[in-house]
């Protein structure tokens, strides 16, 4: 099975993410309950501040997690991205079950109990401590059961801000229109639920009060011991990796990006003793932007069409030279310096299926806006927002179609064409999948889309500290062909080859680049 | 109630009530210019209907209730003068639902205020194991099991053992054999006179059975209104003719007025 294939060839990148994917769950849910119980206590003793407390984190629960892990991004101290702002959206999504169990739990003891607790002399916090809390525990268990099953689900978001686990695979998988690797991380993910789900609700059963015979609150104490223990290390193990003097590198969520990503990487450790970290699948343009703003970032790859429109809101440019002009004196003005040209034009182009192209002899877009009043469109939301996306296009080639386009997630849009649900879609030039699915880039021939040569852009501050990667960027100017890059976007997506494995034999096949 | 007059402060006395007036929020006056004396050694069973103020009385010689006025004194400090925590610890207190904690053993249970006051694990171990014996428990079989696996009146003994497991000198009694059968809570009273007749505690006992407290008690306080009505032996309670009084005689099965006894 093809499942089982793509985990064996990705075995210790997968047992990573789910490592990972454990990690981000389990330190947040054990953060979560260490302050969601005391305030649980808190709530239930003064309701004055329990009521707004547990309102607060009803909102907060609402709030979609991707919405939430983009707020997050620009704040101070918590934010940013990677393991940590993860760890603190799952904390604030855990809180609540865990807050609300907690003051049902300790409502739902017997007042004869508490009152012969107070009667015998018991002071409020041994009276907490020796009664209400352990007859409230299995409530409480209740809540934790509920915060974890939906922290493993959360968690695959988190992928979106570099986070790592198991959402990995499953951002993708969107991106690349493979199903197998969406399954690759979405399996584990759900087998992962069910067993904490499992798991804890043995512990629940376990715990109800009057089971446990003698002897057994010394295991209980023993598990509670270790369970801490672990917590700790994988803590530890997530805020020891908190870049400490290491390169950030990021990468927008598609393959072509991870690729560059790691294309950055590898050359830096090939050619530099510097150490990287690797940050990749953020999310779209603005979410690198803003993570490399906030200094989260240190490089990624960008290209030079999109940087002009949509980071610095320019008008569209024809011309190659002069948008790099404007982009380089733009990005020098914000902190950040634009390294030398990769090589290849990752720019627009508008696809249609192969056996259209062949049966009705499409070779440019012109041809095929004969056809297009019959046809259908769809193109990815950005494109249809940018300025020089849809409406540029459709002025500049007269074209119209049978209804509005639809507006869908730019990696669905080849899938949805090869399957005949639309007709026309724009694309990445250098996508892996345009020869997969025998699909046919229509020419260009009134010049109307911009070029988008890719980039590196660091962070002028990391260049100073370390001038020596202005060398190792040098010698990779102009190496990445549209060929060489069509060829690794496909061994990546067709292939499905590992990225890194995909990455060294290119530098492999460049040795002057790591100038050795 | 005329003829009733407060001893002198003593060091006889163990608990006094002087003027004392109480009302919860929103309800009516339970304790209206509420007075009693109570000897050391002695078991005053207090009788009065529902809604009397009986559980009041035992909240407020153990501080879970303050008096709004008038002072309860406990061996001769007012209880606001002591620290609750102090005083509670010297006062055994069973309550009308038992109210063992469900989640710990029944030696846990009766070990709870030993550990509290930090005894050692040996002298509490000892301790438990004395206190189920006096209570009729056999520690070997009880002793590891949970509350709820034991009938009401074992339970029962358990709230007793627990109430005496530091040795105070006052116990506090709320409607403890309520729930009982008859057969079950004669059983219960028997067990009662033998336990005290070792510890000899100052008892203070409520019910609303007229009967409960004549098998019990050295003293026998009828309550109306939120005052006593009488408070004498139960020899000289059968011959009351205070009205609050033969009301409650009257229950009685072979003790009416109109009995023709």
């Amino acid at each position: 099975m093809r499942l089982i294939e793509f985990w064996l060839n990705h075995g210790g990148e997968f047992l990573s993410a789910i490592l990972r994917h454990l990690a981000l769950v389990v330190v947040s849910t054990g953060i979560a309950v260490a302050a969601g119980v005391p305030l649980g206590v808190v709530s239930y003793r003064n309701p004055r501040i329990g009521g707004p407390l547990i309102g607060l984190a009803n909102i907060v629960q609402t709030i979609p997690s991707l919405a939430m892990f983009g707020f997050l991004i620009p704040m101070p101290l918590i934010g940013g991205i990677g393991a940590q702002a993860a760890v603190i959206v799952l904390i604030l999504y855990a809180l609540l079950p865990v807050m609300r169990t907690t003051v049902s739990g300790l409502k739902g003891i017997d007042p004869s109990v508490r009152e012969a607790g107070l009667a015998m002399g018991m002071t409020a916090r041994e009276l907490l401590y020796q009664v209400e809390l352990p007859l409230a525990r299995t409530a409480i268990l209740a809540g934790v059961r509920v915060a974890t099953v939906v922290g493993v689900g959360t968690a695959t978001i988190a992928a979106a801000i570099g986070a790592g686990g198991l959402g990995v695979y499953i951002f993708r998988g969107v991106a690349s229109v493979d199903s197998t690797v969406i399954l690759a991380g979405a399996i584990p993910a759900a087998v992962m639920a069910l067993a904490a789900d499992f798991a804890l609700a043995r512990l629940e059963r376990w715990s109800a009060p009057g089971r446990a015979r003698r002897g057994k609150s010394r295991v209980g104490a023993a598990a509670t011991a270790g369970a801490g223990a672990l917590l700790l290390i994988i803590g530890g193990l997530i805020w020891s990796e908190r870049s400490g003097g290491r390169l950030v590198i990021g990468s927008k969520d598609f393959t072509e990006q991870v690729i560059l990503g790691e294309l950055m990487a590898q050359t830096i450790e090939r050619s530099t003793p510097l150490k990287v970290q690797r940050k990749f699948n953020l999310g779209d343009t603005l979410v690198c932007e803003t993570a490399m703003r906030a200094g989260d970032l240190d490089l990624y790859v960008e290209y030079t069409g999109t940087a002009l429109t949509a980071i610095f809101k320019q008008p569209v440019i024809l011309d190659s030279k002069e948008v790099n002009r404007r982009v380089d004196a733009s990005y020098a003005a914000t902190g950040r310096t634009m390294l030398a040209p990769l090589g290849f034009n990752n720019t627009y182009v508008i696809l249609a299926r192969g056996d259209d192209a062949r049966r009705l002899g499409l070779k440019t877009i012109s041809d095929a806006a004969k056809y297009a009043p019959n046809w259908r469109a769809g193109f990815g939301s950005a494109f249809l927002d940018r300025e020089d996306g849809y409406r540029g296009l459709v002025q500049a080639y007269g074209l119209k179609f049978r209804e509005t386009p639809l507006a869908m997630n730019l990696s669905l849009t080849y899938r949805a064409l090869a399957e005949k649900q639309v007709d026309l879609i724009s694309g990445d030039a250098t996508n892996g999948l345009i020869a997969k699915l025998d699909l046919y880039a229509l020419e260009d021939d009134k010049h109307y889309f911009p070029p988008y040569h890719a980039v590196p852009v660091i962070r002028s501050e990391t260049l100073n500290r370390h001038p020596e990667l202005r060398a190792a960027f040098d010698r990779l100017a102009g190496k990445v062909s549209d060929q060489e890059m069509r060829q690794m976007n496909y061994e990546a997506d067709v292939e499905r080859r590992d990225v890194s494995l995909i990455v060294r034999s290119f530098l492999d096949r460049h040795p002057e680049i790591a100038g050795k | 109630m005329d003829g009733h007059r407060l001893p002198p402060p003593s060091a006889e006395i163990a608990i006094e009530f002087a003027d004392v007036s109480f009302r919860h929020p929103n309800g009516p006056l339970a304790l209206d210019g509420f007075s009693l004396a109570i000897e050391r050694g002695e078991t005053l069973i207090l009788v009065g209907r529902s809604g009397t103020g009986k559980t009041t009385i035992l909240k407020l010689i153990n501080h879970l209730l303050l008096p709004q006025s008038g002072v309860v004194r406990v061996e001769g400090r007012a209880t606001s003068d002591w620290d609750p925590i102090r005083l509670r610890r010297r006062i055994g207190y069973v309550l009308q639902e038992v109210g063992l904690f469900p989640h710990m053993t029944i030696g846990r249970n009766v070990a709870v205020v030993p550990r509290l006051e930090g005894w050692p694990e040996d002298r509490v171990n000892a301790r438990v194991d004395e206190l189920l014996n006096l209570v009729g428990l056999n520690p070997k079989t009880y002793a590891d099991r949970y509350p709820r696996e034991l009938s009401g009146g074992q339970r029962q003994r358990v709230g007793v053992a627990r109430a005496l497991a530091v040795d105070p000198p006052i116990l506090l009694m709320d409607e403890p054999f309520g729930a009982l059968d008859p057969l079950t809570r004669a059983e219960m009273h028997r067990e009662f006179h033998r336990i005290q007749s070792q510890v000899r505690k100052t008892v203070v006992c409520v019910t609303h059975d007229m009967g409960e407290a004549f098998s019990l008690g050295t003293k026998v306080g009828v309550l109306a209104d939120g005052k006593l009505a009488a408070c004498a032996t139960p020899a000289e309670i059968i011959r009351s003719n205070n009205p609050e009084v033969k009301v409650f005689l009257d229950a009685l099965p072979g003790m009416g007025a109109g009995s023709g006894e």
